[in-house]
């Protein structure tokens, strides 16, 4: 059976995402909810009957040729930094990690299937893809499903749909999210406008890291509410173009800035550059913000296209329980922040200064100062 | 004020909407922390009430159902209870939704865009229970086969169940 080691050791796929043409979205998620008929859901059952729907479970998604070779542990056997790891991956959610025995998670070699048994439903199925491709992961994933109804009886009424425990996620059992990064829209002041639009017609935005309306690193998810009443396809449909949309209001206030306040732009960018570069002690939402602006001046030119993806991986390994895992053991908050800052430094360490890159290059109309302290 | 969690002092007090309904709880420092109450990003009260409150889902031992005053309804797959209903708004298992079909729909109304499912249908599951179906009547069929001597029709219809069952694997 694969180790949390060797599962961790390399980013997937869909991390080093935003490929698509500006970086505006990250990854596309779908999850499907599924429960087996006549077994007591997750949260009523008694200890014995979750082990048995577990029992059930858990070789028939073992079994299915796409999780060969899969990593497949019982949550009460993975220790809190190593769930906390997974977490912070998107690969089980914080409800799974807070369980132990009689849940699990099996998760695909390269991370782009997770299966969460006996999470709130029996179970969560999830598929993750870079950029914006809800449609190829709902495709797969609903392969997945397909093939586990063949061993696994999934409660289903005709009217109702899939049966939840929970009624918000009755019917297709369906939630598409897709991770955003926003800088453009929330420096020009935008993102207020377009996400009450977006909430408006039904979908739910949130920040990703942070609360309520605040987000930290600029990070926003959009996902459907409603799972009853209309198709997968339809859903889906309904949020990429949403999404499409969304990207391209990015994309052009991007634009604006660039055109009305470049110095305003260079000077944001440029500071990032200079703390993430030098700095020694950063906690998470200074990183966040300041990895934000550099992920921006990679997709504007001020760093080679890389950078993008660089920042996209470390978003995720200044997380903390990335931060303990990677150190191999328990740290305060004062060493987690010097250890990040290490990591940022060490990662940037070839990263050339955004003045050379300009002044090289000769393009646009950036302030062009001479060598800056790139010792 | 004590830690609904267990017996230590409360220190953190926590109130939210959850789904229309005010929900406090009361926790020490320990089980706040552990409960991941101080981590604002993350913390929902409803998954902690789900979690296993005193007296919460899971908590209760079934076979013992709580008394269900009211109109009495109770799932008798799983003891489900609708009062465990209004508490949790959520359901014990997926027979629940039959015994309160009822509240399911005045739950549904306004939640979704629609009250009815479109999408995706179980094929496999069709599929096994439409075979099974099948097998069933050729049993019987089978039966009365061999109880009229008419054994030719009996070797057809075995055969026709082999292959049925073989195709289950």
């Amino acid at each position: 059976m694969m180790r949390f080691t060797t599962l961790i050791k390399h980013p997937a796929d869909w991390m080093a995402g935003g490929q698509g043409e500006h970086g505006a979205v990250l990854t596309s998620r779908i999850r499907l909810a599924r429960n087996l008929r006549r077994h007591p859901f997750p949260g009523w059952a008694k200890r014995d009957q979750r082990a048995a729907a577990l029992d059930l479970m858990r070789p028939a998604v073992e079994s299915l040729p796409a999780m060969k070779g899969a990593f497949s542990h019982e949550l009460g056997d993975l220790t809190s930094v190593q769930k906390q790891v997974l977490v912070e991956r998107h690969l089980i959610s914080r409800e799974h990690a807070a369980r132990g025995d009689g849940s699990a998670a099996v998760i695909e070699r390269r991370q782009t299937f997770s299966l969460m048994l006996n999470e709130e439903d029996h179970l969560r199925m999830q598929a993750i893809r870079p950029g914006l491709q809800l449609t190829a992961a709902f495709s797969a994933l609903s392969e997945l499903d397909t093939e586990l109804e063949e061993s696994l009886e999934f409660a289903f009424d005709p009217t109702l749909g899939y049966l939840t425990t929970c009624p918000t996620n009755l019917g297709t059992g369906l939630r598409a999210s897709a991770m955003l990064h926003l800088p453009g829209l929330v420096l020009s002041d935008q993102i207020g406008q377009v996400l009450q639009a977006v909430n408006k017609i039904g979908l739910a935005v949130r920040g990703l890291y942070g609360e309520g309306t605040e987000s930290l690193g600029n990070l926003y998810q959009i996902s459907n509410q409603s799972t009853l009443g209309e198709s997968e396809e339809t859903i889906i449909r309904r949020l990429e173009r949403v999404i499409s949309q969304v990207a391209s209001h990015e994309q052009n206030a991007r634009e604006k800035l660039l055109e009305d306040d470049p110095e305003m732009v260079s000077d944001k960018i440029g500071r990032a550059y200079g703390v993430l570069r030098y700095s020694h002690i950063i906690d998470s939402k200074e990183a966040l913000n300041h990895l934000s602006l550099l992920r921006l001046g990679g997709t504007l030119g001020f760093f080679p296209r890389e950078t993008v993806m660089l920042c996209d991986t470390l978003l995720m390994d200044i997380q903390p329980a990335h931060l303990q895992l990677h150190s191999g053991r328990k740290l305060s908050p004062e060493e987690r922040d010097s250890i990040r800052a290490e990591i940022v430094r060490s990662r940037l360490h070839s990263l050339d200064s955004p003045d050379n890159r300009v002044s090289s290059n000769d393009e646009k109309n950036f302030p062009n100062t001479p060598n800056s302290s790139d010792a | 004020m004590k830690c609904d969690f267990c017996e230590k002092k409360a220190t953190v007090f926590l109130t939210q909407l959850v789904e229309g309904q005010m929900k406090k709880v009361c926790l020490c420092d320990g089980c706040a922390k552990e409960r991941g109450v101080t981590d604002p990003t993350g913390f929902s009260l409803a998954d902690l009430l789900l979690g296993g409150l005193p007296g919460g889902p899971g908590l209760i031992p079934q076979g013992q159902p709580t008394a269900a005053p009211g109109n009495g309804k109770q799932c008798p797959t799983c003891s489900f209870t609708l009062d465990d209903l209004k508490r949790v708004r959520r359901f014990g298992c997926s027979d629940c939704y039959g015994t309160f079909s009822d509240e399911v729909s005045q739950m549904v109304r306004g939640m979704h865009k629609g009250t009815s499912h479109i999408g995706k249908v179980p094929e496999g599951l069709m599929a096994i229970q439409f075979r099974n179906q099948r097998v069933e009547e050729l049993r019987s069929r089978l039966d009365q086969a061999v109880a009229s001597e008419s054994y030719e029709e009996a070797a057809g219809i075995r055969d026709e169940i082999r292959n049925l069952d073989e195709a289950k694997h």
